[in-house]
């Protein structure tokens, strides 16, 4: 104890707690440039990341002393209770206070005036402050800059934002120690190098990992489906688990799964259990009443997704239960940490799987992780969508030069090998556009005088700073119940709404609402009484299975009998082999099919969700050549599921490597993947604005989409930057080439198709993936030629 | 550029996929909205900077119609240019085009919302123009009869085997016409939004694309007998 203060150490002998060996390492290397703590949910890491900032504070200190960076900004607002209650007990002369797109414009201004002590934020809150002016005034005396969950952050462009945005910190105070703190992770050097700043060391702190959590399948009486998310065939089990433990978390993949699962749940629950529901698409207020029922100990349990993924502190969970498969294991290890929040008490977790394909996935994930066999996949080169949008916040707080800004960013995340031309690149872009054929001249977004980059105009950095931020929510709507001052429910995707007709019914918040009407940009609903909505599409992240698991599945089918797996699942498979066959490691699968009026092909490659999507994308584009009117596709980590208005009777042809290769090269160009990856990359990289100021909402005739800008730049100015960046983030995330290269030497040829007369046992789970990718093609002429069943959906037409 | 012939006041009239609108009879060719030198008025006033080719690609567009169709009357129906200043933003090599896109026919500039004042290029400029029994002005007017507008940029959504296709829409009833925007960075209005839904009694719809083609009315009354979710009760 030797490097407690008396007050801390005081503290924890009252409470009659011992410092973990990892909080106190962390304490006696407090003075280095940069550490990375990895150690379990659970594990004290938020205390250990605070101890020294609590230790250096027990002296006076003016201004900012320590900045926390979470991705949640419901982490900021737990950790700020957690944080209070010892700088009380122990009487530190100690201000914190949290900050995010939630607080209050008030609070705001008194945080830049009269900063803290301690400001706990979220990337995006971060980059924000950095824009302003007086940001040398808001940082100055700052020592400390804790990331917490950096593993979460480390896989997104919020983490590359966010290591942008500590190189302007460092800039701006250059003795500032950086900490990351972090869950089990496969790569932690990986982590550790982005963190520091370029090339400093990072010395990495592995506390104890605990004892082996205890996770096992659920047994239910009734069998999964062959396919649906739902898991309602395992509701009455789920409840009895909940009576049994005294806190359950109920995790799922998707909103849209727990929304339904909560229904389901809600109408099983005789006893009346207190059950709430959390997830991202909830209105804040929804949310914030839960985790308060939660926190005061009054619910039994809570269906969320990923909202609840990273380490909220909700008292004495005992048990964690994941519906559907758990996709990816490193996940899974982390959301199993939620449950015995304790340090050295195991964890006890079981898996739901929703229908048979996921109890195979299951039993190969808790495979995986009995062994730790945990899976990742290493990021590229820093994304320049990011860097173009730190240019541009950079210009917001004030001249600059270019070679310090170079030099800054080389220092930083993913970005120590960007090259000076790059740079300059982004730069001439956030400039002036960067068109090669025409320019703005005089309204360039940025000018150069004297030799520092200036905003042209200054009023412009409003709009720059409505824009920060890189998560890409598409597009998002408001849903409120109709009426003056209606209660907000939550949010649903713009493509979910424009596919409503009035009355149709859908879950949200758990309880099911009636589509009432778009008003401005936001949906009306009333209540209603419908025992069964129209299903609830929106959002929700959709993992993908890492490809570690996707071979293990491989293997396990191979195998003659399956004795591990339950005899439903194993008596699916034999039926799988005996109507069709089971997919092998050396040959490839492909199933054709008729369903609900067009024709289906189902091939199962194995080679990973993106190369499944590229393969799907090259092979609609060889459709669509010989005139098959493919409609769209699906993919998911082991097949790619396409339907279109006619059947295909020769897949051995459509897999022909030398046309695939080919096919690669003239598809690039024109297809809806690229269109994605261009609209989120043109968005980061402020092309496009997503927030206007409110008194420029000129209604829908003023927006267009960025589908037009995409071809525009394609047929105008095929070399611009935005088109590269497009290109690379699509290379580096949803092309994947390679891969489906790996699985065509593998198969050498060997494809086996078969015709089936009906939807095979195997690719029922495809029917209901999300993220389908539709074909805007020659199949659109087709449909209107045979427009039999088209129908005009405008309202109010008639 | 394929086209379809359909009878408006007695008129027989040709859609063209691109949104442009054809009068074999008068040799007479519609575009409306074509937006000019929008990128330029963004940059000005808001500071975003999207591709400026705008210009280049509605005025190759408009070229290749001209060369097709040979009309002795062009008629650009209102907001050609983004706004008054808009103009100053065309490049020498861009005004020289229009001239030359103007010679030898009558050219006729209907003011718009955007540009509401004559401009300095060639051409008439006028506020509505008359042929025969039917008008060409920017904006529809209450109780208008065969009057061809455009303003609203007119688009549609027609759904079916789970899928929806909106594009841009010309739209017309007993009375009146309105042309969709033809100029390349031009959004949309949906015909079931106010005001536009009030504007027509029971319109037909002409669908932009590599073929136009016309929309049944009666699938509109289907869609009320089968709404899509009452498969499952």
């Amino acid at each position: 104890m030797t490097h407690l203060p008396p007050g801390i150490s005081d503290w924890f002998a009252r409470k009659g707690w011992a410092p973990h060996p990892h909080q106190l390492d962390m304490l006696a290397q407090k003075d280095l440039p940069a550490q990375l703590l990895i150690a379990p949910t659970g594990g004290g890491k938020t205390l250990a990341g605070f101890l020294p900032t609590l230790a250096e504070l027990s002296a006076p200190h003016q201004g900012l002393h320590t900045l926390y960076i979470s991705p949640l900004k419901a982490l900021a607002a737990d950790i700020k209770r957690n944080l209070q209650n010892p700088i009380d007990d122990i009487g530190l002369p100690i201000r914190v206070d949290d900050r995010s797109g939630d607080t209050s414009n008030t609070r705001k201004k008194r945080q830049r005036a009269d900063p803290p002590h301690i400001l706990l934020t979220t990337p995006e809150s971060l980059a924000l402050l950095l824009s302003y002016e007086d940001a040398p005034h808001i940082f100055k005396g700052l020592q400390r800059v804790i990331v917490d969950e950096i593993h979460a952050l480390a896989e997104s462009k919020r983490g590359d934002q966010l290591f942008l945005a500590l190189s302007r910190l460092q800039a701006l105070c250059p003795d500032l120690r950086r900490v990351g703190l972090s869950a089990t992770v496969d790569d932690p050097p990986a982590i550790a190098t982005l963190l520091a700043k370029h090339p400093d060391p990072c010395p990495i702190l592995m506390a104890d990992p605990g004892p082996r959590p205890d996770i096992r399948m659920l047994d239910t009486d009734t069998a999964p489906p062959w396919a649906g998310g739902g898991a309602t065939y395992a509701i009455e089990a789920v409840l009895e688990q909940v009576r049994r433990h005294k806190t359950t978390l109920i995790f799922h993949n998707t909103r849209a799964q727990a929304e339904i699962f909560f229904h389901n749940l809600w109408l099983a629950n005789t006893d009346g259990l207190p059950i709430g529901i959390h997830h991202g698409s909830l209105a804040r207020e929804q949310r914030e009443r839960v985790e308060q029922a939660m926190v005061a100990g009054d619910l039994r349990a809570i269906v969320c997704t990923g909202s609840l993924d990273l380490g909220i502190d909700w008292g004495d969970v005992e048990l964690v239960i994941q519906i559907g498969a758990p996709k990816n294991v490193k996940r899974l290890i982390q959301r199993i940490g939620r449950a015995n929040h304790r340090y050295n008490a195991p964890s006890k977790a079981l898996l739901v799987p929703a229908n048979r394909f996921e109890v195979v996935e299951c039993i190969a994930a808790l495979d995986a992780a009995r062994e730790n066999d945990l899976d990742g996949d290493p990021r590229g080169p820093g994304p320049l969508d990011v860097l173009c949008q730190h240019i541009l916040i950079r210009a917001c707080s004030g001249p600059f030069l270019a070679d310090d800004l170079y030099q800054e960013v080389s220092t930083c995340g993913a970005y120590p090998g960007l090259t000076r031309e790059d740079f300059d690149r982004c730069l001439d872009f956030c400039a002036t556009g960067g068109y090669a054929l025409r320019a703005y001249d005089r309204w360039n977004r940025l000018v150069e005088r004297d030799g520092a980059w200036h905003l042209r105009d200054p009023r412009s950095a409003q709009r720059i700073r409505m824009n920060v931020g890189t998560i890409q929510d598409s597009d998002l709507l408001k849903v409120r119940l109709r009426g003056r001052g209606g209660r907000p429910l939550g949010e649903v995707e713009e493509a979910f709404a424009a596919g409503l007709n009035q009355g149709d019914t859908f879950l949200i918040g758990g309880q099911i609402v009636a589509y009432e009407g778009l008003r401005e940009m936001t949906v009306e609903v009333s209540r209603n009484a419908a025992k069964k909505p129209k299903i609830a599409v929106f959002g929700g992240t959709k993992f993908a299975t890492s490809t570690k698991l996707s071979h293990r599945i491989l293997r396990m089918f191979q195998q003659e009998t399956w004795p591990d797996l339950p005899t439903h699942t194993a008596a699916w498979l034999h039926l799988q082999r005996e109507v069709s066959q089971l997919p092998q490691p050396d040959r490839l699968l492909v199933e054709t099919f008729p369903y609900e009026g067009n024709h289906h092909l189902c091939a199962y490659g194995f080679a990973g969700k993106n190369a499944q999507q590229t393969l799907g994308l090259l092979l609609t584009k060889r459709m669509e050549e010989t005139g098959l009117y493919p409609l769209g596709f699906v993919s998911t980590d082991y097949a790619t599921l396409i339907w279109g208005l006619d059947p295909v009777t020769d897949p051995a042809a459509l897999f022909d490597p030398n046309s695939l290769k080919d096919g690669l090269e003239g598809w690039l160009a024109d297809n809806a993947v690229m269109k994605r990856t261009f609209r989120a990359s043109a968005t980061i990289a402020g092309l496009i604005e997503r927030n206007l100021p409110q008194n420029r909402k000129t209604g829908r005739q003023a927006t267009f989409s960025s589908d037009i800008l995409y071809d525009t730049l394609q047929k105008y100015d095929p070399g611009h930057l935005m088109l590269d960046i497009t290109h690379r983030e699509a290379m580096k995330g949803l092309v994947d080439f390679n891969r489906i290269e790996e699985m065509l030497t593998r198969i050498n040829g060997r494809i086996d198709h078969m015709q089936l007369d009906r939807l095979s046992p195997l690719s029922a789970p495809m029917f209901l993936e999300i993220g389908k990718v539709p074909i805007r093609g020659s199949a659109d002429e087709a449909l209107l030629d045979r427009h039999e069943d088209m129908a005009l959906t405008d309202a109010g037409l008639t | 550029m394929s086209g379809l012939s359909f009878t408006f006041r007695s008129e027989t009239l040709t859609a063209l996929g691109s949104g442009a609108l054809f009068w074999p009879t008068q040799s007479l060719l519609c575009v409306s909205d074509l937006h000019l030198g929008r990128t330029e008025r963004i940059a000005r006033t808001g500071g975003q900077i999207i591709p400026p080719y705008e210009n280049t690609d509605t005025l190759a567009r408009l070229e290749a119609h001209i060369a097709a169709l040979a009309p002795r009357t062009v008629i650009c129906l209102g907001d050609s240019f983004d706004d008054m200043d808009a103009r100053q933003s065309l490049t020498n090599t861009e005004t020289e085009w229009i001239t030359r896109l103007q010679a030898g026919r009558h050219w006729i500039w209907i003011e718009g919302n955007h540009d509401p004042a004559p401009l300095d290029l060639g051409g008439a400029h006028k506020a509505e123009h008359r042929v025969d029994a039917l008008v060409f002005r920017h904006i529809a007017e209450p109780d208008a009869s065969g009057e061809i507008s455009g303003h609203y940029h007119p688009k549609i959504t027609v759904s079916g085997r789970g899928r929806g296709i909106t594009r841009p829409a010309l739209v017309f009833d007993d009375n009146r016409l309105i042309l969709p925007a033809f100029g390349t960075y031009t959004g949309g209005m949906s015909l079931g939004r106010s005001p536009l839904n009030g504007l027509f009694d029971r319109p037909s719809v002409i669908l932009t694309g590599d073929k136009p083609r016309l929309v049944q009315s009666h699938a509109m009354a289907r869609r009320e007998r089968i709404p899509a979710s009452s498969s499952k009760g």
